[in-house]
């Protein structure tokens, strides 16, 4: 392989990690408070529409990531205020968000099918995105592949290096020793979810404004529930989560390559080997019981509500 | 928050059976203000939303064709959310199903003999179940988790599925279409009501109900199955398999969605095209919800959700809305549910109002002998 296909090779991998990174960074802070909000997909491919719609119509960039991030939040308010405020199932209610939320972004996009548009722009960093091979690769993406490493970094830092992140995890582990600690634990779980809404938005406005600049319904693909089996993957780490997206993003370019390179493979099978990659990994990870019970937070899915 | 709850003693018996009411009730206004917004008139909208569709005999028995499958497949899935298994991908069981039964079909093509649909069905089945065994058994051998693991397969049926159709079982005169040969007659479900599509699937549906009903109030393992779900802890020192539960749980889920994607081939579609269900396997977990998880009334869900399929087909042909608008309410309907089964066992108290005081917690109050008292009795 030359160079310059190398180059465009790892070029694509970061554009198909990119949305991955947002979604998955965004659930493992969801999860870290104790809550399971598996209504990602539904959140992502909302964002995705409301940010082009918005391009659409104002041709801003920085609109339409706002506008993706909006929705993402507005839909996890919804999931929050009843599987937090009226303490519903949030395995049943992070369903519905997803079904909702496929619904409605099709029907608020049949207006906008068949619509292209350039895509975000590429930020040229001075000097750097002039090295050969490196400049290209490390310096000249659009501001939101940026901005994903930066959040898993401000994340991370967050997570392990301030007060806020440790009352976090304790609500996250132990509701009831953060309540008796004068925490508001559904103040912090409400946050989380919004903040994991605004990133799934942020992922699918990625989607579409940058991976494939146009709006198809349902375009995510299940990207939100690889999203949630990456978190697991990551054993709640931002760190690991950050190499799984990328692990992911090679695998589903793969599929485009092995196609050029003449492999007569049936195009079905390759365009498989993302979920069942998923479910590998999901396999090797889950089976060391011990692990998964010592990084995943102890009360993940547990409602809490404080006596009053 | 504007609102706080409070835990009643004792569940509603009330909001067990009026939540679903409710929560429809919220969804037609739900449904009002969309209509709003899309600048459509509300009786015009409701009309074809919820009248026109089964106005007619025939409007009627497109219902039964589409509860069918809704029915089926969340009797079988409610049996495993009661034990705590959370089996979503329904959707790819019914596909499986559907090509394992359309490869009997195709096997057996033109050959016309009384056992081929008798085979296809058990064929069916079995796809379905195979499907759902791999989500089994890497729970039970490797702890991974059944929602994603069966999920991520839905998605692999469906490329199965568009693989299919595209090569192996594509009609050889069909002029490179994706879809296989019709099925002939001996490989077709018989029609119970002449001149419409409804099928034998929906007396199956009607059985099923019974059979699972039988299961779940009269027999031990139906009380094995709601123990493990409710009280894990318990139903372990009971000595009920959890390992058995899920096997159980997601064979039977996988058994009836297979079934139910082979009745929809071998029934209303008659031939094996890339898309064979319009999401029954999601709309189904609706389903289970919305019937309380008890087979009788999944059998009702099931009849509303299906007409919520029938709206959607009709709106878009008269108010030329989008199909997705069935998904926005389907989505909406589950939501209302689920806000509104707080009642069940909380009451919600506005802010700046006293908790109520339960008139049987006063006099339980009451009739509670002192400790002074007591220990008087005791000397």
């Amino acid at each position: 392989m030359s160079d310059d296909v190398l180059v465009l090779t790892l070029l694509t991998i970061i554009t198909a990690a990119t949305p991955l990174v947002y979604a998955a960074i965004g659930e493992l802070v969801v999860e870290k408070s104790g809550v399971l909000n598996l209504g990602v997909e539904g959140m992502m491919v909302c964002g995705a529409v409301c940010s082009f719609a918005v391009v659409h119509a104002t041709g801003s960039g920085i609109l339409g990531v706002v506008a993706g991030a909006g929705a993402g939040l507005l839909l996890a308010l919804l999931f929050a205020f009843i599987s937090l405020g009226l303490q519903a199932s949030q395995v049943a209610t992070g369903l519905a968000l997803t079904i909702f939320g496929i619904g409605l972004s099709a029907l608020a996009g049949q207006q906008l099918v068949g619509i292209a548009y350039e895509g975000l722009p590429e930020l040229n960093l001075p000097v750097l995105s002039e090295l050969p091979v490196l400049g290209q690769l490390l310096f000249s993406h659009d501001a939101l592949v940026y901005g994903s490493f930066m959040l898993v970094a401000a994340v991370w830092f967050f997570l392990y290096h301030t007060r806020g992140g440790l009352t976090l995890r304790a609500v996250g582990d132990s509701p009831e020793a953060a309540h008796s600690m004068g925490i508001n634990v559904l103040r912090w779980r409400y946050g989380a979810t919004l903040f994991g809404g605004a990133c799934a938005g942020l992922a699918g406005c990625y989607l579409s404004m940058a991976y494939s600049p146009m709006w198809i319904e349902n375009m995510t693909a299940g990207r939100g529930w690889i999203a949630l089996a990456l978190v697991v993957f990551a054993t709640w780490r931002p760190g690991r989560l950050l190499f799984g997206a990328y692990l992911f993003g090679s695998i589903s370019i793969l599929q485009l390559h092995v196609q050029a390179l003449g492999i007569q493979i049936p195009s079905q099978f390759m365009s498989m080997l993302p979920y069942l990659a998923t479910i590998i990994v999901l396999v090797i990870i889950s089976r060391d019981q011990g692990r998964i019970r010592q990084n995943a937070p102890a009360s993940i899915g547990k409602p809490f509500y404080p006596a009053s | 928050m504007l609102f706080s709850l409070q835990r009643r003693q004792q569940p509603s018996t009330f909001w067990v059976f009026f939540a679903p009411v409710a929560a429809l009730i919220m969804t037609l206004l739900a449904g009002l203000v969309l209509f709003g917004l899309l600048g459509i008139p509300a009786a015009e909208a409701f009309y074809a939303f919820f009248i026109e569709p089964v106005s007619s005999l025939y409007g009627l028995s497109e219902l039964g064709v589409k509860a069918a499958p809704l029915i089926i497949i969340a009797t079988a899935l409610s049996v495993g959310f009661r034990a705590g298994v959370w089996n979503i991908g329904a959707e790819g069981q019914l596909i499986a199903g559907a090509i394992a039964g359309a490869a009997v079909a195709l096997w057996f093509y033109e050959v016309d003999a009384y056992f081929v649909l008798p085979l296809m069905i058990l064929a069916g089945m079995a796809g379905g179940m195979l499907w759902a065994a791999i989500p089994a058994l890497l729970k039970t051998r490797f702890n991974a988790n059944e929602i994603l693991t069966s999920l991520m397969l839905s998605y692999v049926a469906a490329l199965l599925l568009s693989y299919m159709v595209h090569g192996p079982m594509r009609d050889p005169d069909g002029f490179n279409f994706p879809e296989s040969r019709l099925f002939h007659e001996a490989a077709t479900m018989p029609v119970i009501l002449p001149g419409t599509r409804l099928h034998m699937g929906f007396l199956v549906a009607l059985l099923l109900v019974l059979c699972i009903w039988l299961l779940l109030s009269r027999t031990m393992l139906g009380f094995s199955l709601k123990v493990t779900g409710a009280a894990p802890r318990a139903g372990r020192f009971a000595g009920f398999s959890q390992n058995g539960a899920i096997w159980f749980s997601l064979l039977l889920g996988g058994g009836a969605a297979g079934a139910a994607g082979l009745f929809e081939v071998a029934g209303p579609i008659g031939q094996l095209l890339p898309s064979v269900s319009p999401g029954y396997g999601f709309t189904a977990i609706i389903v289970a919800f919305v019937g309380r998880l008890h087979p009788v009334g999944v059998l009702f869900a099931g009849l509303l959700l299906a007409l919520s399929y029938l709206g959607g087909e009709s709106a878009q042909i008269s108010l030329n809305l989008p199909v997705a608008v069935t998904g926005v309410f389907q989505g909406l309907l589950l939501f209302f549910l689920l806000a509104a089964d707080v009642l069940i066992l909380y009451r919600v108290i506005p802010r700046g109002r006293r908790p109520v005081i339960d008139e049987r917690t006063r006099e339980a109050s009451r009739n509670q002998p002192s400790q002074a008292h007591r220990s008087e009795g005791n000397t």
